[in-house]
């Protein structure tokens, strides 16, 4: 058999069959839903606690007009009481004490004194509550001052919510309902977990050359293969390690998908928006009216309107150029030292444009047209986590071209300097290998 | 028969001369020491020879031929510096070793199962290589130098970190090995071991050969003319009668007999020194002393040093 095969087959199946690697690549994707079903059901289901609100409404405005809501009632008392409660809140039954000044219809105050941290949902519904009244009372008296008949109708008429459907025209010329939102999480998501690929796969790398150089193998090892073999069959093995990882995570997530599909049938779904929407009906009549609106079904298709195969395939080339450049220089580094004190030195400068890309995923996602973002993606270096980071958002074909052009380039470049160190650190032992040492390895002859 | 040798081979590692010009021939069958001081170049040029660094000119040939990249499958190699992987079962790692030299997956496990039921170890197959103590896991190491049945083995310092026990294991296979039709090229500072086991040698200082020969003629070259004599008489006339010329270095009295050693100058002759103990002394045996190895190798490295 092919050495660099059998390396490879070695390496491959020393870390697929660790249990780390097992419970990791099943964990995920079930931690991953379980966040994100946490996240859906905390926002359906709102907070059942039940409190009642003492009232002391100094403007007599409000008497029988502040309803029970949901689980929160209103409870008027009269001023003594008031000034009784506002003293000793805290041992009384009521969660909250609303204090509307008799100003309120020219001040616009009210004060809510709580012994808790009021929930925002709580304090802006009672606001909502409080607005609406005085807004249909002034309007009452508009409507009395200027006897238009039916002015009331027609200026409810004159209310406008306009909601945004943002298309995007693809490079043949259709038009796609898109989100700038699903962009950004995708890209967002892209970019991390190219970084994270990255990196966790190329230490990976490092950290088994610095076994094997730790251990002393690497001599008997290197007695048999070329130490060419031996890297290559190393970062190719882990690299398959990874795309096992990323092949079992889409096929789950894909069935997670499915499922989430057949779940949400265009019924259900609607039902599931509307509930959504009745616990922000209050806000606006506009809202309820998009409750009709299939939200999830929607969320869906824009998914799917991605371009998915494009992503795929960005996803792979800059996951494995981009891996290949950087485990090979981490295995480099791996050879050139002894220990784990100067790993980390050597690591550090070899990893900042990796760092410095993550650090730029925010700006290039929320600006995927920027110079930064373009900069980013077309540098070497960078544009493994920066381009994946644009691809969501549509990318035009020169540039991508170019920066996996620049990409490769660099990976042969960086290839042959590690193939060097590589080379001469492997059997180097308790020497200090500083960037000048290094330099002056790479002009060794072979 | 010569199986391997390197001709002319020079190395330089940035400013450091690591071999200038250094020959050797090694005989097919033979056990061949390669001696020298730390840092004299023995690692390097076996390192050469395992084809891990090149020479930067001259050249190692096997069998007559230039040696290439497929001959790794015939060469066994126990590096100075040697280790295991820590978290790999014995027995799978053993085989992936052995398939690294070129050997299929059940020919490794034949003949591994054979050399672990030899060393009775057969138990540890399934252990890991941290459960080990060092002088096991030497074992488990030679093994895995020797299961491809290599023409040539290399051990760089074979018996560093080898306790006596497993040192005296390791020599006896050793001559096994050559007696079943194997070469053995080693490294060593144990100098006993080269007299037990070396036939040749090749002394390396500084990067240069310094003697190169099979070992008793080199031992004969460096003899020094020191005699041991067991006679009877007195030691007082024995003295007066060898004179200023012969250099008394040692001498016991017993009850028995008296033993001396003595070692005579330039010009003189075994006769001379016969013929002036004659009258004084009644000779009981009469014995040259050959340099041990150690002797040898301290003697030619100091006279190369003065150069």
């Amino acid at each position: 058999m092919n050495k660099t095969l059998l390396i490879l087959k070695q390496e491959y199946l020393k870390r697929v069959k660790k249990k780390s690697f097992i419970v990791l690549t099943l964990l995920v994707p079930f931690l991953f839903a379980g966040m994100f079903a946490l996240i859906i059901f905390l926002s359906i289901n709102n907070d059942k606690e039940e409190r009642t609100i003492a009232v002391y409404d100094e403007s007599q405005l409000f008497l029988g007009e502040l309803e029970q809501q949901g689980y929160t009632t209103f409870h008027f008392i009269p001023e003594e009481e008031y000034n009784e409660l506002k003293s000793n809140l805290k041992e009384s039954d009521f969660y909250a004490l609303l204090y509307i000044p008799a100003n309120i219809y020219s001040a616009n105050v009210a004060q809510l004194l709580s012994v808790k941290q009021v929930p925002i949902e709580l304090s802006e519904q009672i606001e909502r509550k409080l607005s609406r009244f005085i807004e249909n009372d002034k309007r009452q008296k508009v409507v009395e001052e200027t006897r238009i008949p039916d002015l009331e109708d027609r200026l409810a008429g004159t209310k406008t919510s306009i909601k945004l459907n943002t298309l995007k025209i693809s490079e043949s010329g259709e038009t796609k309902k898109s989100s700038s939102t699903i962009a950004f999480i995708a890209s967002y998501v892209m970019g991390f977990i190219i970084y994270f690929f990255v990196f966790m796969y190329g230490s990976m790398v490092m950290r088994s050359v610095m076994e094997e150089k730790k251990n002393r193998i690497i001599e008997v090892i290197i007695s048999s293969v070329k130490p060419m073999q031996l890297m290559a069959g190393k970062i190719i093995g882990t690299a398959l390690v990874g795309l096992t990882q990323v092949g079992i995570w889409i096929v789950l997530g894909a069935v997670a998908l499915g499922v989430v599909q057949g779940l949400f049938t265009p019924e259900s779904a609607q039902q599931m928006g509307q509930s959504i929407m009745e616990s922000q009906s209050a806000m606006s009549p506009a809202a309820s009216q998009m409750a009709g609106q299939n939200q999830v079904t929607e969320v869906l298709e824009m998914i799917g309107n991605l371009n998915l195969p494009l992503i795929l395939f960005s996803f792979v080339f800059y996951f494995l150029v981009g891996y290949l450049m950087y485990s090979s220089l981490l295995g480099a580094v791996g050879a050139a030292v002894d220990s784990d004190e100067d790993a980390q030195q050597l690591v550090f400068p070899v990893t900042i444009p990796l760092i410095l890309s993550i650090m730029l995923l925010f700006p290039i996602a929320k600006n995927p047209e920027g110079p930064v973002a373009f900069w980013g993606s077309i540098i070497p270096f960078t544009s493994p986590v920066s381009m994946l980071a644009r691809v969501p958002y549509g990318i035009p074909t020169w540039e991508l071209l170019l920066s996996m052009f620049l990409l490769v380039l660099a990976t042969v470049g960086a290839i042959w300097v590690a193939a060097k160190i590589y080379r001469t650190g492997i059997l180097m032992y308790g020497k200090k290998v500083n960037l000048k040492e290094l330099i002056k390895w790479l002009r060794y002859k072979s | 028969m010569e199986i391997f040798s390197a001709r002319n081979v020079d190395k330089t590692f940035a400013t450091t001369k690591a071999l200038s010009d250094v020959s050797i021939s090694v005989n097919e069958q033979s056990i061949f020491g390669l001696l020298g001081p730390n840092g004299a170049g023995k690692t390097t040029l076996i390192r050469i020879i395992n084809q891990i660094t090149a020479p930067d000119s001259g050249e190692v040939l096997l069998e007559g031929r230039k040696m290439k990249g497929s001959d790794v499958a015939r060469i066994g190699y126990l590096p100075e510096e040697r280790g295991l992987y820590k978290k790999m079962k014995i027995g799978e790692q053993a085989i992936y070793l052995a398939q690294l030299k070129g050997l299929s997956k059940q020919e490794a496990t034949r003949n591994l199962k054979h050399w672990f039921e030899r060393f009775e170890i057969m138990t540890w197959w399934n252990k890991k290589v941290e459960e080990l103590s060092k002088g096991m896991a030497q074992k488990v190491q030679f093994i895995t130098t020797v299961v491809h049945k290599p023409r040539l083995l290399i051990f760089d310092e074979p018996f560093s970190g080898f306790d006596p026990i497993n040192a005296n294991l390791l020599k006896r296979e050793i001559l096994n090995l050559r007696d079943e039709g194997a070469t053995i090229i080693f490294s060593t500072h144990n100098m006993e071991s080269v007299e037990e086991l070396c036939d040749h040698i090749a002394l390396i200082n500084k990067s240069k050969k310094i003697v190169d020969g099979p070992t008793d003629e080199i031992r004969e070259k460096y003899k020094q003319n020191i005699f041991e004599v067991k006679y009877k008489g007195e030691f007082e006339e024995v003295e007066k009668a060898l004179g200023q010329k012969m250099k008394i270095l040692g001498h016991a009295e017993s009850e028995k007999e008296n033993q001396l050693t003595v070692q005579y100058l330039n010009g003189d002759s075994n006769n001379k020194l016969i013929q002036q103990l004659l009258p004084v002394a009644e000779i009981i045996s009469f014995e040259e002393i050959i340099p041990s190895m150690n002797d040898v190798f301290i003697t030619a490295v100091e006279e190369s040093n003065k150069k």
